[in-house]
Formats: structure tokens, C-alpha cells, sequence
């Protein structure tokens, strides 16, 4: 589960992208990827691509990590056995895809260790959609099946990239979030076609989502060179509004069969051209959120470091004598 | 002033807002294990990633959590990233004459024109 990562185009000219790159080893590189072959981690890369990808993928890994935490809240009280289960494994799945996406982005140089804390300082970002509660279990549901919905949409986009390890990772990643997608629409749509109370929390649960899940892939993205040579190097497979069309495309169809009310009244589909228009998302409060002002930030990063504080002494008593780290292979 | 959250596991767990716990030091994280898949009997078993373990006996644990939590697989192992050698992409060209080895291949050995034409001597000969 994740959502878009916030790849940065703070300005720079192309030219300072690549200035002290060798030419003749980037036009080997670029040639590479335009037709198609992976990038793996022993090859030459640009240092620009090395940093925006250990960026995104790591964004992507504290994603997985912190999302858990929403959803995990629900397992206590889920309704019923067959529920419980079921949440259980997608929170366990998650995790398990933090770990494919961690190893992914060790294989570009940064450690695990230096990720997490720069998780646990703030330094580092994870998708903005977990800063916020689930209030309820319709709450969970509606992350469950939307905001995965949004997560499959951009990882399949990026799965196309040019580097080898974290495509791996997404292939792995996008075959068991089938199985989330289905889980959670059977959830909304059990609440949905349920009592009036069910549907009022259903209801209640979407009109609390339905901003973040607006923001989730992230703001239009600016018309720059940096954001073409990104495109060029296969980092970034699609635009932020594309994803977002694609997503209301498939989904808002699906809520609106249920007889929800999206909580947007200009949301509409123009049918000459295909496009959907919508109310502007407010990006001041996605930006609030990103920079720690959100509903659960602090709890968030609290929660991640009391596991990593408790947890500690367990790993140093376990560890095998002669431990040495590598970083993985592949 | 301890976290007062919707969870109340968290609530109950009275965990400090700002504190400079769960700092990372160098192997907190673990040392690193390739893991290799079997997913029939009679198959190879293959590379399919890797995990963060204390010893070989977790990460066997952990790849089973890891790469086996779907479909079919019938063993695992593992084996420290750092006791595997491998060759480089920059060497790549060790292996480019492999294809030009014609006397290691089958079709290459074409030895009917040569049995025919001594067949023909023969017949005229006789």
C-alpha cells in the first residue's frame, strides 16, 4: 500500500543533473533504458538517479511501515473471526512488503539503519494518507479498499521503471494487493448494502477519506526538465494527475453504484473528453500534514520508536557472533 | 506528555511524544541472508531475494514469511550475502564468445554429405 512518492524538481537545470557525468558512460545508460533493459545494481547510474530513487523507494518501504499502523488498529476489535484474519494478513503483508522495498533501496547504498532513522527523525516523508485516523471500522474498510486501490494504480506505473531491484519488489507487491482490493470492497460493500446505521458509517468513513485520498497522488506536477529527464531515466512512469484520472475512473464509478455521495459536488466526468473534473484539492493542508501538522504524525513516529527502542535488546541478544552487513544483492 | 491515541493499545502503552529513542546504530538492523526458492521438487531452486536475520535458522524463519506466504514451495534456503563471490556487469565480456564455440555444438557436425559421397564412390567403384 502506498501512495505516490513526492519526487523533488526543486528547481535545477538539467544541465547541473548531469554536469560532472561522464557523457560517454550516461549516453550508454540512457541508450540502455530506451530500449527497455533494467538498470541493476552493480551498473553505472547517474548520481541524480541514484538519489531520487533511494528517495522514492525508501518513501515507499516507510509507507508500507507506517500504514500498518492505521489498519492495525482494527485488528482488536475487527467483526468477527474471518475478518480479523483477513486484516491480520494484509497488515502482515504490508509489512512483509516494507522489508522487499527496504532491501530494494539498500541495493542503491543507503542502510536500513540509516533509513529508519531517518524515519524516526522526520528527515524522511512516508505517504501522507497515514497521517490521518481510522475512526471507525468503515474507516478501514474504505483504506482497505481505496487507498490500496490508489497504491495498486501507482505501483503497477512504476513496476514499468528501469530499475531492476524495485521493479522485482513491486511485481512481488502488486500480486498480493489483490487480494487487499477485494477484501476491502467486500468490506464497504457489506456496510453499504447493510443497515441504515452501516450505511451511515460507511457514509461518514468516505466523506473523512475523500480529501486525503484526492491528495494522495500527490500535486499536479510542475512542467520542468527535471521532471522530463526523470521521465527519460524511467524514475518517474506517469504523471501525478494521470494516476489520479485513473483512478477516478475506476473507482468513483464503483462508489457511486453503491449509492454513496462522493463529497465533492463538482466531481463529473466529461464524456467527449474522457476527463474528470473535480474541486482543486486544498495543497496548503496537504502540506501542513507532510510537514508533521497532521492528526497522527507524532503518534506515527512515537509508535515506530518505541518498537524499535524495545525491540533492540532482543536483536543484539540474538545476533550471531561475526555478524557482518552486505548489502543485499539483488 | 504520553500519546493519547483512538488505539487503545497505544494509550495503554504511555509512550513519550518527543524523545530521541529508536536512534539506529550498525547492525540493529541485522545482517543480510540471499534466499533461494524451491517452489516443485525436481525444479531448481532460485534466487528470490533477500532478508535481515541474526542467524541462518531466523532467516530461514523470515523467508518463509517473506517469499513463501503465497503459492507453492516446497524448500528454502539461505546463505549470508556476504559469503557469495560474484562476477561484475563490466566483465560481462567473458561470456560473449560462449555463442562462437561452434565445436561444442551438436549442429555443427554434419557428417551425411561426406557418408553419401562415399556411398556413390562405392557404387561406382563396384
Amino acid at each position: 500500500m502506498y501512495g505516490n512518492a513526492y519526487v523533488e524538481t526543486d528547481g535545477k537545470q538539467v544541465n547541473s543533473l548531469v554536469a560532472d557525468e561522464d557523457p560517454v558512460k550516461l549516453a550508454e545508460f540512457e541508450a540502455r533504458i530506451a530500449a527497455g533493459e533494467k538498470i541493476e545494481p552493480m551498473d553505472w547510474m547517474p548520481k541524480e538517479y541514484r538519489r531520487q530513487l533511494i528517495r522514492m523507494i525508501e518513501q515507499h518501504a516507510h509507507s508500507e511501515i507506517i500504514g500498518a499502523l492505521p489498519e492495525g488498529t482494527w485488528i482488536t476489535r475487527a467483526p468477527g473471526f474471518r475478518r480479523k484474519l483477513a486484516l491480520m494478513a494484509k497488515v502482515q503483508d504490508e509489512v512483509g512488503h516494507g522489508q522487499l522495498l527496504y532491501s530494494a533501496c539498500e541495493t542503491l547504498g543507503k542502510s536500513r539503519e540509516d533509513m529508519i532513522n531517518d524515519l524516526i527523525t522526520g528527515k524522511s516523508k512516508y505517504s501522507n494518507v497515514f497521517n490521518y485516523p481510522a475512526v471507525t471500522w468503515a474507516d478501514s474498510a474504505v483504506i482497505a479498499w481505496l487507498i490500496d486501490a490508489g497504491a495498486i494504480i501507482n505501483q503497477l506505473t512504476n513496476s514499468k521503471g528501469s530499475y531492476g531491484p524495485y521493479c522485482r519488489a513491486l511485481d512481488r507487491i502488486c500480486a498480493e494487493e489483490s487480494f487487499h482490493l477485494k477484501y476491502g470492497h467486500d468490506n464497504v460493500v457489506f456496510l453499504a448494502t447493510g443497515t441504515p446505521k452501516q450505511r451511515q458509517m460507511v457514509q461518514e468513513a468516505l466523506n473523512r477519506w475523500w480529501p486525503p485520498i484526492m491528495h494522495f497522488f500527490g500535486p499536479s506536477d510542475k512542467a520542468s526538465v527535471h521532471t522530463e529527464t526523470l521521465m527519460r531515466w524511467k524514475v518517474k512512469m506517469a504523471s501525478n494527475d494521470d494516476m489520479r484520472q485513473q483512478f477516478l475512473n475506476m473507482y468513483v464509478p464503483k462508489i457511486w453504484d453503491l449509492g454513496l455521495i462522493i463529497p465533492d459536488p463538482l466531481l463529473k466526468k466529461d464524456e467527449t473528453t474522457g476527463k474528470w473534473s473535480y474541486t482543486e484539492p486544498d495543497w496548503e493542508v496537504f502540506k501542513q500534514v507532510i510537514n508533521g501538522n497532521g492528526p497522527c504524525n507524532k503518534e506515527r513516529l512515537a509508535v515506530r520508536r518505541m518498537a524499535e527502542e524495545k525491540g533492540r535488546w532482543v536483536r543484539r541478544a540474538i545476533l550471531g557472533e561475526n555478524a557482518r552487513y552486505v548489502a543485499p544483492l539483488s | 506528555m504520553s500519546i493519547q491515541s483512538l488505539d487503545p493499545r497505544v494509550t495503554r502503552a504511555h509512550i513519550e511524544e518527543n524523545t530521541q529513542e529508536g536512534m539506529q546504530e550498525p547492525l540493529d538492523q541485522l545482517q543480510t541472508y540471499e534466499v533461494f526458492q524451491q517452489k516443485k521438487r525436481g525444479t531448481h531452486h532460485q534466487h528470490v531475494g533477500s532478508v535481515h536475520a541474526p542467524t541462518a535458522e531466523l532467516a530461514i524463519v523470515f523467508a518463509k514469511e517473506q517469499y513463501a506466504r503465497r503459492g507453492v514451495c516446497v524448500n528454502l534456503w539461505v546463505v549470508k550475502t556476504s559469503d557469495i563471490f560474484i562476477t561484475e556487469y563490466e566483465d560481462e565480456d567473458i561470456f560473449s564468445t560462449t555463442p562462437d564455440k561452434y565445436h561444442r555444438d551438436p549442429e555443427s557436425y554434419k557428417v551425411m554429405d561426406r557418408i553419401k559421397a562415399y556411398k556413390e564412390k562405392q557404387l561406382q567403384q563396384s
